[in-house]
């Protein structure tokens, strides 16, 4: 797909083909109103021109029926061309157990990634053909964001907070992959590729390179160095929440609230454990802001998924 | 309505004085247009010419003419002299300063010394964020993203957004001022529904700006206490929350993007009938439009931020709010092409103008709705769809309807024609030109281009080639006025109060107008528009 000209980016995603459809409608349907207003102004341009002997009598200054018509029209048609771009919207938020994650971090200006066992890439994303993908984001400076035109998929990258999007690749090859957002001097620089292999070839590429021992490996040893394990392990004194099977759950939390323990909720937790506070506890959590990085952070939310639970979905 | 115009005993406001000093302090709200005017041409034509540089740098893939620095700058120079010092003020300040007092058959606006304030306060603004560029230049964009803005940018951005901070009050005095005015200034038979649709448009773009701009304020003063001190408002490094400037940002300059509009409609709301001939079509819906449109366009401003990070409930509900304010507008367009029906049409230079706004904003429009549909502006935001869009809307709507407004009412302020097949030929030129340029963008955002890009894949380039060749044929559209009107200041024909046989009160008067606006307050006794198309001439009633 590099070089050369093209007027429509390759649709390689399952959004993508979903989006190409909703485009088309709209632009058949904005297409045709641009050509309908277009049409009557250069009718009656030529048709009442001044010289023209058109008949002008009985001009009207105002059309209740035609006014109310067009009005209601137009809301209805709008009103189902958010319904179903909203839907499709809502299907890239949608979380998809069976995926797999993959983990961003953008920095000025690179994208640097990592695999569940541990292999890491560096502006270049490798993904299994027909597998659903999870990418969980973060940045370490400024906003960011992840824009592959050929999966039709943009999430920003947000520096403070996990940002995710899943999608399924449908077409072998490679594309592009850009900064979308601002991000200062090499903004333009910030590309790479997305290369999207066959199931067997990936399973082959994933295992090559650099054989570290795997995130969730890592993460276990980082949530004991870092001393989570100490108040979280069952056999502890303290009175701590047992994170096995952490993610995925639901948690019930002090203030009535409840949620679904995913990455974001991890993450804060950490580094704000004064916001969610798990009913039954006592907020004692010291905050590990400005201590733990966000890639061994990752690594340590990759070791609780290893640990089973609800949205348990990767083997290590 | 028909206060009989004769030659004036005291002269018209242009010979009120020709000293530097007399422009200069002047209260004269005729006067101040002008000075509105000058220093808005000059920031349009110096925002031009980074657009033209930028042009250029993307005609070839790589960023062989200036430096991934140098493009950043010049794209912050672009966008924020052309936002905060072209587009907001354009219409309201210049033509609606001239204008406003005289469509109500007032003397002046309620406070002419606020009047001429707020001019010092855009031009101080000005020359802060001139001085910005001179030393050295701001690379953040003209929306200041944070923590990018605070925290990473070693440019002037001080300096820029103090500029911008001043260039507000400006803002919120002209809009104080106009408020007032329409609310007790408005000659004894002019009741709301007689007023011209340009004076309602500018009455909601005052409500908007009295409203908005304090919010864009505070929001540069926070963003100015943590670049300097280090607060954490928006830096999560320091506990902050980078989204937060972007909710406080754009509850501005969403509603910003409609002070650019509502009164370039307006200017069309009196261009198209007085062409035509013909009683705008649908006068109260129009006036409820411009209302709509004022009110809705207050809780958008989420739509840029679909991908962001935001919940996803929240963009949906910005994103049906995107379609309902959309409502209004596509009525503005249906009451204009209804106003041609069983018209008297002439295609002069300023209805040449106004129906190339009616065409553009319509393109512009109707992408703002793909923009709005959520799935696709995941894919689209970002992207050169996005350049393609606002500059239809901004640009194609805007600036043509600016250009027509200067084209119309410049005989009323100068008392001179200009060549009139010149001005036809620069609007269309300006037409073809700018879709060339624009149009192009449309298909390289849907194929993926990046904005704020200085290199870009090969595959973009035969697009961008295009569409560079259109800027330099916009350029030369946009330049052509120039040249002709500046000429006809001097050869011009003498226009005569009414050249355009216009029903508006701001024609009962001399051209150029005496210095209070009337010889004698004039009665009104009927509506605005009242065109007889069977004649061509005023309705009889
Ligand atoms: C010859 C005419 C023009 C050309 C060729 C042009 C070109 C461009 C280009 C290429 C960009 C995108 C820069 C980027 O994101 O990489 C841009 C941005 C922009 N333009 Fe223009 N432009 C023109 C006229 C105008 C005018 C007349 C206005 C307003 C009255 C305007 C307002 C803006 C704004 C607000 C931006 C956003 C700046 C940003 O991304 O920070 N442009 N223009
Ligand atoms: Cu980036």
């Amino acid at each position: 797909m590099n070089g050369g000209f093209y007027l429509l980016p390759p649709s390689a995603s399952d959004a993508a083909a979903r989006y190409d459809i909703l485009m088309l409608a709209e632009f058949l349907l904005t297409g045709f109103v641009a050509l309908a207003v277009a049409f009557l102004i250069v009718y009656f341009s030529v048709r009442y021109r001044r010289d023209s002997g058109a008949d002008r009598s009985a001009a009207p200054v105002r059309g209740r029926r035609l006014e109310i018509a067009w009005t209601v029209i137009p809301l209805l048609l709008f009103l189902c061309a958010f319904a179903w771009a909203a839907y499709d919207y809502a299907q890239l938020h949608r979380e998809r157990p069976d995926a797999t994650p993959v983990f961003v971090v953008a920095k000025q200006w690179m994208w640097k990634l990592e695999h569940t066992n541990g292999r890491r890439e560096i502006d270049e994303l490798h993904l299994p053909l027909g597998q659903p993908v999870r990418l969980v984001m973060t940045s370490q400076d400024v906003i960011h964001s992840f824009y592959v035109p050929a999966f039709r998929i943009k999430q920003d990258v947000v520096p403070g907070r996990y940002t995710t999007i899943s999608f399924t690749p449908t077409e072998a090859g490679e594309f592009h992959l850009f900064c979308a957002e601002y991000c200062g001097t090499e903004h333009a620089a910030m590309r790479g590729r997305v290369v999207v292999m066959r199931p067997d070839q990936f399973a082959a590429w994933l295992q090559q390179g650099n054989a570290s021992e795997g995130m969730a490996a890592r993460g276990f040893e980082l949530y004991r160095r870092y001393g989570c394990s100490g108040c979280h392990e069952a056999q502890s004194s303290v009175h701590a929440p047992d994170l096995h099977g952490l993610l995925g759950r639901t948690v019930h939390l002090q203030d009535g609230r409840t949620l679904v323990a995913d990455e974001a909720y991890v993450r804060d937790s950490v580094l704000l454990p004064k916001k969610d506070v798990v009913a039954g506890y006592e907020p004692i959590m010291p905050s590990f802001a400005g201590q733990i990085g966000e890639e061994d952070l990752l690594a340590i939310i990759e070791y609780l998924r290893s640990t089973g639970g609800g949205d348990a979905r990767t083997g290590h | 309505m028909h206060a009989r115009v004769t030659e004036q005993a005291g002269g018209d406001y242009l010979s009120d004085g020709y000293s530097l000093r007399s422009w200069l302090t002047t209260r004269d709200h005729k006067r101040i247009a002008w000075l509105y005017l000058v220093s808005i041409t000059a920031f349009f034509f110096v925002g031009g010419a980074a657009a033209t540089l930028i042009r250029i740098e993307l005609a070839t893939p790589q960023g062989d003419l200036v430096s991934s620095d140098t493009y950043n700058r010049l794209f912050t120079a672009h966008g924020v002299i052309m936002v905060w010092l072209f587009l907001i003020p354009s219409i309201p300040s210049a033509l609606g300063n001239f204008l406003m007092p005289m469509m109500i058959g007032a003397r002046d606006l309620a406070f002419p010394r606020l009047n001429l304030a707020s001019w010092y306060f855009y031009l101080c603004g000005g020359i802060f964020t001139l001085a910005a560029l001179i030393a050295g230049g701001v690379d953040t964009g003209w929306t200041f993203y944070t923590p990018f803005s605070t925290m990473f940018s070693n440019s002037h951005v001080i300096l820029a957004i103090t500029g911008v901070f001043i260039v507000g009050f400006s803002s919120i005095l002209t809009g104080l001022n106009f408020i007032v005015t329409v609310h007790t200034m408005r000659a004894p038979g002019m009741t709301w529904f007689r007023l011209p649709l340009f004076v309602w448009a500018n009455y909601a773009t005052s409500v908007i700006l009295v409203l908005a701009t304090p919010v864009l304020a505070m929001t540069l003063l926070l963003l100015a206490a943590e670049r300097l001190l280090h607060v954490g408002i928006f830096d999560p490094a320091l506990g902050g929350d980078p989204l937060l400037f972007q909710h406080l940002f754009w509850f501005y300059s969403h509603p910003a993007v409609y002070i650019m509009v509502l009164p370039a409609m307006g200017v069309a709301s009196e261009i198209i009938p007085c062409f035509a001939r013909k009683h705008v079509f649908g006068y109260r819906f129009m006036a409820y439009a411009i209302l709509g449109i004022a009110t809705i366009g207050f809780l958008v401003w989420g739509h840029h931020m679909f991908v962001s990070g935001q919940s996803v409930y929240a963009s949906m509900v910005f994103s049906i709010l995107s379609f309902l304010v959309a409502i209004p507008s596509a009525i503005k367009v249906f009451n204009w092409t209804a106003t041609l029906y069983k018209g008297r049409i002439t295609f002069s230079a300023p209805m040449l103008y106004a129906l190339g706004f009616v065409g553009l904003f319509t393109i512009g429009g109707l992408t703002g709705l793909v923009l709005a549909s959520l799935a696709l502006d995941v894919h689209l935001t970002d992207t050169y769809f996005v350049i393609a869009h606002f500059h239809y809307i901004m640009v194609g709507g805007s600036v043509m309807a600016y250009f027509g407004g200067l084209h119309f009412w410049w005989p009323k302020m100068t008392g001179r024609m200009y060549p009139e097949m010149w001005g036809r030929a620069a609007a269309v030129l300006i037409f073809f030109g700018f879709n060339l340029t624009f149009f192009p963008q449309y298909l390289l955002g849907y194929g993926g281009m990046p904005r704020r890009y200085h290199s870009y894949p090969p595959e973009f380039q035969v697009l961008n080639i295009l569409s560079s060749a259109g800027a330099a044929i916009l350029a030369a559209g946009y330049l052509l006025p120039l040249g002709y009107l500046l000429w006809s200041l001097f050869y011009g024909k003498r226009a005569g109060p009414n050249p355009w046989h216009a029903t508006g009160l701001e024609w009962q008067t001399a051209s150029p107008p005496p210095r209070r606006n009337f010889e004698a307050t004039p009665t009104v006794t009927r509506e605005a528009y009242m065109y007889d198309p069977v004649t061509g001439r005023e309705s009889p009633q």
